[in-house]
């Protein structure tokens, strides 16, 4: 068989591999940065160890080291088997792998250094600001030129949001990334003040909307209907869904800076789009839940799937909480509070994390031409895992409503019944019941790479032919 | 506030949203006109085969989610109208958060101005008996004091301890009361281009002999002689300190920015420069009497200074 006869499962490969790595490394600074909140002592005065500097480390380990190679991985595997062709030159995708792999060592000697643009989620400074557009560029051309060449005439609904993600991703970093470097390790954002402070909230939402949403959508739109062996449930659900959810998306950045120097308008349009935005979410839910009727009782004996939907279910709990935090008088209370942190890990544990090892799942016995090695550590990761994100997530929610609460409550008098330190003081104990939740996922995670490893070791990698194209019928 | 934009371009953004809103709207009423499956009728799939088995259902939106939708769409014009979103258009109710900040504070004043207020006629010295203003006083110090000063009012290094009766700047009503409404600034020259080490070290002896430490008598003799030319002008022949000028009372062993030999040099070679900020604007008048009687009633429990 010649190489055009088959699928390029090689970048797959690596970008399933470099998941699992990336995936531990995040999680593993994600639970020791925790446990420095519980018990700050751990910083151990060392500067390169400090909240500051490794919390950026986290946030881009899991988004866009994790969470990116997991996007890359599912992309290449789904566009290439849903277009029936081989990925669009092989030199390119090999380039995007070596690429973002640079991206993220250097990333991860940058910022405990101390080196950052100082914005949210796009903190790394601009040379490698600069290689992420080339390495982002070189994945479009890839992306679309296996679209160009596909042997079936309709594009896949999961491309749709594939393709809706790379060209959306390209677009904020670009804008949100423009500086005016000084030195090699420093630049100032072309932004200032409150300008600033938009570009990059609308940045900063898109990058949960786009990365975070539209790019996982996409993973679910192949994983939920190929692991229950059923059609999508609805077409007309999943053209309306994706294109207000794409439309809408993009306004939504101002509810991040409510109550500050933000022109009332646009805090208005943020706050107004973000409520319109929850049905357009739950569509994809729907689509994906629904797709199991009448498999329903695979849910029981299929751990994998049971991961997918439930990871289903924390992106519907998530994209209800979102507009329901815009708001501003809800806003008021949980704005600065740990609520905003339980709900990021609630669509970061529970949605994007638990779809990403369930592709996993999913895709390592067809990599590698092995069963999986114990379905049994699939049902131990799945419920540790899951006892994980509940802890976490809830005694972030009590953290952050108490927080907020004892922020306002005042005396008969009217002076503040709480000093800050106090607040702190009663956050103490929820710090550590959330350092426990993040190990435990850790864990479970952890339980996945052995499960992994155990499937793939020895085994020959999968050369796997194309298939005719099915006839319409 | 900046309002991003000017002239026409409120009107594109109002007409805009308006189209976004009517467009999304459009777009989903017509998406959801399709024909309604018969009661036992199976769906049917696209058409479309990818990858084997991959297909989809023609089956038509929920009705309870496009509901939903339209809902959320509805809110949003009503929203729209009623708040500022729309370009310069500020809203049938006028809302700004100016003006919600503003009646929010007005109303805070109207119901617990009364409380701080009837104290302000009274001496410090009274109200500082008065258990109910010290509970006042206490959760104002709470709220504003102990980011520097400590829950405690014990302090820490470079800010002073309120309970320990020694006062960089008095401890009169009148002084501590001065001092939270305009704050004070501390300076403490740099000795390092004057003084070399030797002679830090010596004047470090000295002020160590001062405070009641064990020191080489030598060494302290000849830091005395410095002491007497460059730090008696602001410390006091003494070492009693200098009230006016906020300068510290040496003779004693309590420390602002820490008592050992290592620390006095530093602070003598590389000076020090304390800040309090003023209060007296943004507490008002009432609140600084409340939280001066508080700071005052610390002499009262270890008797008079």
């Amino acid at each position: 068989m010649t190489d055009a006869q088959t699928y390029n499962y090689k970048v797959v490969r690596q970008f399933a591999i470099m998941t699992i790595i990336w995936g531990i490394v995040g999680m593993l600074v994600g639970v020791f940065i925790a446990a420095q909140l519980a018990w700050p002592a751990l910083n151990f005065d060392i500067p390169w160890l400090t909240f500051g500097r490794l919390r950026p480390l986290h946030t881009n380990a899991v988004i866009f080291a994790f969470g990116g190679s997991a996007l890359f991985a599912s992309s290449y595997y789904i566009v290439q088997r849903t277009c029936h062709v081989r990925l669009y030159s092989d030199g390119l995708a090999a380039f995007t792998f070596w690429g973002w792999q640079l991206v993220i060592v250097l990333a991860a000697i940058t910022l405990p250094l101390g080196i950052t643009a100082s914005k949210e989620y796009a903190e790394l400074e601009w040379p490698i600001d600069i290689l992420i557009t080339v390495v982002w560029v070189a994945y479009a051309v890839v992306f679309f030129g296996t679209i160009m060449h596909r042997r079936v005439k309709h594009i896949y609904v999961a491309n749709w949001f594939y393709a809706a993600y790379i060209i959306t991703i390209a677009v904020l970093h670009i804008v949100n990334s423009m500086a005016l470097p000084v030195t090699l390790t420093k630049s100032y954002s072309m932004y200032a003040g409150v300008q600033d402070a938009m570009v990059q909230w609308w940045y900063g939402h898109n990058a949960v909307g786009f990365f975070l949403t539209a790019g996982f959508l996409g993973m679910m739109y192949y994983f939920i209907p190929k692991q229950a062996g059923r059609p999508v449930y609805s077409y007309r659900l999943s053209i309306v869904h994706f294109w207000a959810l794409v439309f809408t998306y993009i306004w939504a950045g101002p509810h991040h800076l409510h109550y500050t120097a933000l022109p009332y308008w646009t805090q208005s349009l943020g706050m107004v789009m973000s409520i319109i935005l929850l049905a357009p979410s739950w569509g994809g839910m729907i689509n994906g839940i629904m797709t199991l009727s009448g498999a329903w009782h695979k849910l029981r004996t299929d751990p994998v799937l049971r991961m997918l939907i439930v990871s289903l279910s924390f992106y519907g709990m998530s994209t209800f909480e979102g507009p329901m935090m815009s708001i501003k008088t809800v806003n008021a209370l949980s704005h600065y509070t740990d609520w905003t942190i339980g709900h990021v890990h609630s669509g970061a544990l529970g949605w994007v994390a638990f779809i990403s090892l369930a592709c996993l799942y999913y895709l390592f016995p067809r990599l590698y031409g092995r069963e999986i090695y114990s379905n049994r550590l699939i049902e131990v990761h799945f419920w540790i895992s899951t006892i994980g994100i509940v802890l976490y997530i809830t005694s972030m929610w009590v953290s952050g409503i108490m927080q907020g609460l004892m922020w306002r409550a005042v005396n008969d008098d009217g002076t503040l019944t709480y000093s800050f330190v106090e607040t702190v003081q009663a956050m103490h104990p929820f710090y550590i019941i959330r350092f426990l939740g993040g190990l435990m996922f850790l864990a479970g995670t952890l339980v996945m790479a052995w499960n992994l490893w155990k499937t793939a070791a020895g085994s020959k990698p999968v050369t796997a032919p194309i298939p005719e194209p099915a006839m319409a019928h | 506030m900046p309002d991003f934009t000017s002239g026409i371009w409120s009107y594109i953004i109002a007409i805009v949203t308006i189209l976004s809103i009517v467009g999304l709207t459009w777009f989903t009423i017509a998406q959801s006109r399709c024909k309604k499956k018969k009661p036992g009728e199976q769906a049917q799939t696209m058409g479309h085969v990818w990858d084997d088995d991959l297909a989809e259902y023609n089956n038509p939106m929920p009705g309870w989610w496009l509901n939903m939708f339209y809902i959320t769409l509805a809110w949003g014009v009503l929203y729209l109208i009623l708040y500022p979103g729309l370009g310069a258009f500020p809203g049938v109710l006028a809302w700004t958060q100016q003006t919600q900040y503003e009646e929010e504070l007005a109303e805070a004043e109207d119901k617990y101005g009364p409380i701080f207020n009837k104290y302000l006629n009274q001496d410090i010295e009274k109200v500082a008996m008065d258990s109910e203003a010290l509970e006042i006083g206490k959760s104002l110090f709470s709220t504003y004091c102990t980011t520097c000063h400590g829950s405690d009012a014990r302090g820490a290094r470079g800010y002073p301890n309120l309970r320990d009766n020694d006062w960089l700047y008095g401890g009169t009503p009148e002084a501590i009361k001065t001092t939270i409404t305009k704050g004070r600034t501390g300076a403490m020259p740099a000795w390092s281009a004057m003084l070399d080490d030797e002679k830090i070290f010596n004047v470090t002896s000295y002020v160590l002999q001062l405070a009641g430490r064990e020191v080489d008598t030598e060494s302290a003799s000849k830091g005395k002689e410095i002491y007497q030319t460059s730090c008696a002008v602001c410390h006091g022949a003494e070492g009693q300190g200098n009230q006016q000028l906020g300068a510290p009372k040496l003779a004693d062993d309590i420390w602002l920015y820490g008592g050992s030999r290592k620390k006095i040099m530093e602070s003598i070679r590389a000076g020090r420069n304390g800040h309090m900020p003023p209060h007296g604007e943004f507490l008002g008048e009432a609140k600084v009497h409340l939280l001066t009687a508080y700071i005052y009633s610390f002499s009262k429990e270890q008797g008079s200074n």
